[in-house]
């Protein structure tokens, strides 16, 4: 294998001192340069030949008395929009999104594992790992995909083989879970909705008193953003789950705001 | 009778060009493949002298870097010289802006193909974004010393999601106004300050004053959001994102170059 060749990470290369490795460098002209020339060359040429074949859409002009269906957001934002199924828009426009931001901003200060820095590797970092594509294929890509391709007028969901029918009707049988166990009161579902959330985000503290002699390198207010970060993440799934399973509309109603 | 060449001696003029006071005032230096050219053609040049002069031998493989974060910044820079050429036609006027579009892709030269190359490379900026994002988060390089950059990359991310989001509106035609109508429909329900959000009454906002009119000069997307869009469009957020950038790329080099095993 050439010197260049060497894969990040290898045996080879981990076999190496620090010293050795951080010193390991070449000339940035032409060695980088010219790839970055290789580069912008071929995006260049991929954007002209796809700009030359495919026009960008343009409908009719706006009217704000014709509403099409399905109305879309742009498809980068219908994983949002797709949260609307599952959450009032409150949740899904405003509270989930800043979060969203939030979260990938506190990534650095809350993941405290030296290792894997600078290299590709799994098995040093499994759950940072797992938590980041979970959220980035399956409820950020895969969401936008399914937004842009399966969901047809009334945002209902298609098959790709299925007709887009307008006037498909779709049984809206949604209760509220308090009522669905039983709770016939207003103040009783209020009382049984909160008792379901905070039961749900009472497992941060009981994680960290269960495992409180690895959580010494972590810190409690760490710890208690990231595991905050992460059971918000995981509410998500579980409304889906409560959402297409069991047809479930609120978990928690109360008279300024539902969840 | 010598020949036309050997009159003219190519060799001599190319000499006297490349040795005259215009030619050095503009170009220090040649070709020549030696060390100290090689760091000299980095340092002085503007464009270049981003770049370290040496770098880390992992870091020119693009399997390591998948050249996504340049690949965004080449997006950035044909959005920019596409979009002032767009800005020529374009007028952010409800009465005009449609056909202004029309005008564009039919009758202006070249004026279709500025418009795709502009669209598409606004779509190819936010799938090279988040590919950027995705490599940076699997190679660790978000770890000390470079937390904060990977903020700076995050805000940065957001701003071209509301760079493609503010320019989606400008077209005005079907497609645009209830896109942007969807989107930001979602304003009205912030909690405090959309009128239809949680405890929105405590504070008194109107469907004429809160979140989502201050967004669009209104209650509904009309020519004041146009107005508003382009503005947002071709100056505050692309300002910012430049100014951001500029932060960006010097912490990279600040916090040591481009992450690798230590």
């Amino acid at each position: 294998m050439a010197k260049e060749d060497r894969v990040v990470g290898s045996a080879d290369e981990m076999a190496k001192t620090s010293w050795e490795r951080v010193n390991d460098k070449v000339h940035v002209w032409p060695y980088l340069t010219r790839l970055e020339f290789m580069c912008a060359i071929i995006i260049t040429i991929f954007l002209v030949v796809w700009s030359i074949v495919i026009d960008a859409p343009l409908e009719e002009p706006a009217n704000p008395s014709v509403t099409p269906n399905p109305s879309k957001a742009p498809w980068y934002f219908l994983g949002l929009q797709e949260l609307l199924v599952y959450f009032d828009p409150w949740m899904a426009g405003v509270v989930l999104p800043t979060l969203i931001i939030v979260g990938l901003m506190a990534i650095p200060f809350i993941d405290v594992n030296p290792k894997g820095n600078g290299y590709y590797t799994f098995h040093e970092r499994r759950f940072a790992i797992f938590t980041f594509l979970f959220g980035f294929l399956v409820l950020w890509v895969w969401m936008v995909v399914q937004g842009t391709f399966l969901r047809g007028p009334g945002w209902n969901f298609f098959m790709p083989w299925e007709y887009w029918d307008p006037h498909k009707v779709v049984a809206l049988t949604n209760v509220d879970l308090p009522y669905m166990l039983g709770f016939r009161s207003y103040w009783s579902q209020a009382a049984a909705g909160t008792v379901m959330i905070v039961l749900w985000y009472a497992t941060i503290p009981a994680y960290y008193i269960w495992r409180r002699e690895r959580m010494k390198n972590v810190g409690l207010v760490r710890y208690l953003i990231k595991a905050s970060l992460n059971m918000t993440m995981m509410g998500i799934v579980a409304k889906m789950v409560l959402r297409i399973g069991l047809n479930v509309k609120y978990v928690l109603v109360t008279p300024w705001f539902n969840i | 009778m010598p020949s036309l060449k050997e009159r003219l001696n190519l060799d001599q003029v190319k000499r006297n060009v490349l040795d005259s006071q215009v030619w050095r005032s503009m170009f220090r230096h040649g070709y020549e493949d030696t060390p100290r050219n090689r760091v000299l053609m980095v340092v002085d040049n503007l464009w270049l002298h981003l770049h370290p002069t040496k770098i880390r031998r992992h870091a020119i493989r693009i399997r390591f870097t998948w050249c996504m974060g340049g690949v965004t910044f080449l997006l950035f820079l044909y959005l920019v010289v596409t979009g002032v050429v767009l800005m020529f036609y374009y007028r952010p006027v409800g009465e005009y802006a449609y056909a202004d579009i029309k005008y564009l892709e039919f009758d202006a030269p070249f004026g279709m193909f500025m418009r795709n190359m502009h669209r598409w490379a606004a779509h190819a900026m936010v799938i090279a974004v988040w590919l950027h994002m995705l490599r940076v988060f699997m190679t660790g390089s978000y770890k000390p010393p470079r937390e904060f950059n990977w903020v700076i990359g995050v805000l940065l991310l957001t701003l071209t999601l509301l760079l493609s989001f503010t320019g989606y509106l400008l077209p005005w035609d079907q497609l645009a106004i209830w896109a942007v109508t969807v989107g930001t429909n979602m304003a009205r329900a912030t909690p405090l300050l959309g009128y239809e959000g949680p405890f929105a009454e405590m504070v008194g906002v109107t469907p004429r004053f809160d979140a989502r009119s201050a967004l669009l000069g209104g209650t509904i997307v009309g020519p004041p959001t146009l107005l508003r869009f382009y503005v947002l469009h071709c100056i505050v957020v692309p300002l910012i994102a430049a100014i951001l950038m500029m932060v960006h790329f010097w912490r990279i080099r600040k916090d040591g170059g481009i992450s690798g095993p230590l």
